[in-house]
């Protein structure tokens, strides 16, 4: 059974002026966002995108671009309690649950 | 005894890029390292120095490792020395394969080799695996480039190619490791037991090879550490009940205290096993799509269960307050499970946040304020 999150919020974004058809995004993608249509990308399955980065860091034209960073809510709060970025804590503090 | 003479002509010792040029004797605290890590069955002779050469077979340590690592045990502290191993017997055409350093992704991926003759490059991912380190940046573009250099792989292999995981590609711009190394990455499968059936195919991944799944094994396996994690503010409720019921009932038998205060925690541990345990475990059949709200959803069913069943004698007030305090933890412990989904965004989660942890602390404080309420009035 596919799960499906919520619609509309990803910032996953692609030029389609900058785009030269490499494939290298339908590579990468672990979720099938991408489709080559007549020698350019297209996305196909927006909110499936998990914002994982893969795309966008693998786009030699940077025509993909997308806010990357862990869908994670203890790394946020505990990236927020320490003023700091969304993190899983190294430390070993926090790092109860996430990437895993 | 043999074992470890072999680790100390390997080419790479620890995480001190200085110490790693040319040969280098490891010190015993990293050989220790070594042979707790994995087995060490040879090594292998390259023009850039001896390589070590590991098993395939996992063995009972393995196993028992990975299993304490589910649990959260020793789980931030579970890697192997990063650098270049060989599997079987590879020589300079062989293809290289590329790793982190977190022992469970290793193991993964070693265990699929047998009979294989190829390289495998293990990066320094500081303990964490792929998709973490490379959605962090460890596995990441810079180390990759780094470790080519350090392992001196131009000198081992003729080609110029490697594969990666592709769930490495958030960290790695391949065109950038051209360009740097002059080595073309190529990404392979998402899961390491695709890995062969991969390089049969002649380095071509179908669809599902490409696709990350979260069915309901792959769920299971990571509720251990949300249990784990529920434990600590679980233990401190208890602690918490029975000073309470110390308070109120300190002239009853130790006994009839101990058992009032386990039956008080009860609604409490289902609570945890529900939002640890159980929303992981249905996530696809729980409706709605924010795992805060499906917490609620199973938190709330579960209280409504112990109080319609457990409770005979039910006071509003006090099943207000339990209505109002416990299906909120559950659903804190479910939102927790973002981290381990392999589907949530990061818009998403903190979309859902939004709206979630207000709607958590409100809910509980009128609980808690409810709660004293009741026992200013009628006692505990």
């Amino acid at each position: 059974m596919k799960q499906r999150y919520l619609k509309n919020v990803v910032t996953l974004e692609l030029d389609p002026g900058k785009c030269i058809g490499c494939g290298m995004c339908l590579e990468v993608c672990p979720h099938q966002v991408f489709r080559l249509e007549s020698g350019k990308a297209q996305m196909d399955n927006r909110d499936g995108c998990m914002e994982c980065g893969a795309c966008a860091r693998n786009c030699p034209t940077e025509a993909v671009s997308v806010r990357a960073g862990v869908g994670c809510a203890a790394a946020i709060i505990f990236g927020k309690l320490r003023g700091t970025a969304p993190c899983c804590g190294e430390s070993g503090a926090g790092s109860g649950t996430g990437c895993g | 005894m043999e074992d470890s003479n072999k680790i100390q002509a390997a080419p790479c010792c620890g995480t001190d890029n200085s110490k790693n040029k040319g040969t280098c004797t490891c010190t015993l605290s990293n050989m220790d390292t070594v042979k707790s890590a994995f087995p060490i069955i040879g090594s292998i002779n390259t023009p850039a120095g001896i390589v070590p050469q590991i098993a395939t077979r996992l063995t009972f340590q393995d196993i028992l490792d990975t299993w304490k690592a589910r649990w959260d045990i020793n789980r931030m502290d579970y890697r192997i020395l990063p650098g270049l191993y060989a599997v079987g017997l590879p020589d300079s055409k062989s293809p290289v394969l590329v790793s982190a350093n977190y022992k469970m992704s290793f193991d993964r991926l070693r265990q699929e080799l047998g009979g294989l003759n190829l390289w495998i490059l293990v990066l320094d991912t500081k303990g964490i695996n792929v998709w973490c380190a490379a959605g962090k940046g460890t596995f990441g573009t810079n180390e990759l480039v780094n470790r080519i250099a350090l392992s001196r792989l131009a000198e081992v292999v003729a080609h110029r190619r490697l594969i990666l995981p592709q769930l490495g590609a958030p960290g790695v711009a391949a065109h950038e490791v051209l360009r740097l190394s002059g080595f073309k990455v190529v990404y392979g499968p998402v899961r390491a037991a695709d890995i062969v059936k991969y390089l049969n195919n002649g380095l071509k991944a179908d669809t599902g090879m490409r696709e990350v799944r979260f069915g309901f094994k792959d769920r299971l396996v990571l509720t251990p550490v949300e249990l784990t994690g529920a434990l600590k503010p679980a233990l401190i409720v208890l602690g918490l009940l029975l000073i309470i019921n110390i308070i109120f009932h300190g002239s009853l038998a130790v006994f009839q205290v101990l058992s009032r205060t386990l039956t008080d925690f009860l609604p409490f541990l289902g609570t945890a096993i529900v939002g640890a345990f159980l929303v992981p475990a249905l996530l696809p059949y729980i409706p709605g799509r924010a795992l805060a709200w499906k917490g609620w959803l199973l938190g709330l069913l579960w209280i409504g269960a112990y109080l319609w069943f457990l409770i005979p004698s039910r006071n509003w007030m006090h099943a207000s307050a339990y209505l109002l305090i416990l299906p909120p933890l559950a659903s804190y412990l479910a939102m927790n499970f973002t981290g381990a989904t392999t589907y949530t965004s990061l818009s998403g989660v903190l979309t859902e946040m939004k709206v979630a942890i207000p709607a958590q602390i409100i809910s509980v404080g009128l609980g808690v304020l409810l709660l004293i309420a009741k026992w200013t009035v009628l006692g505990p």
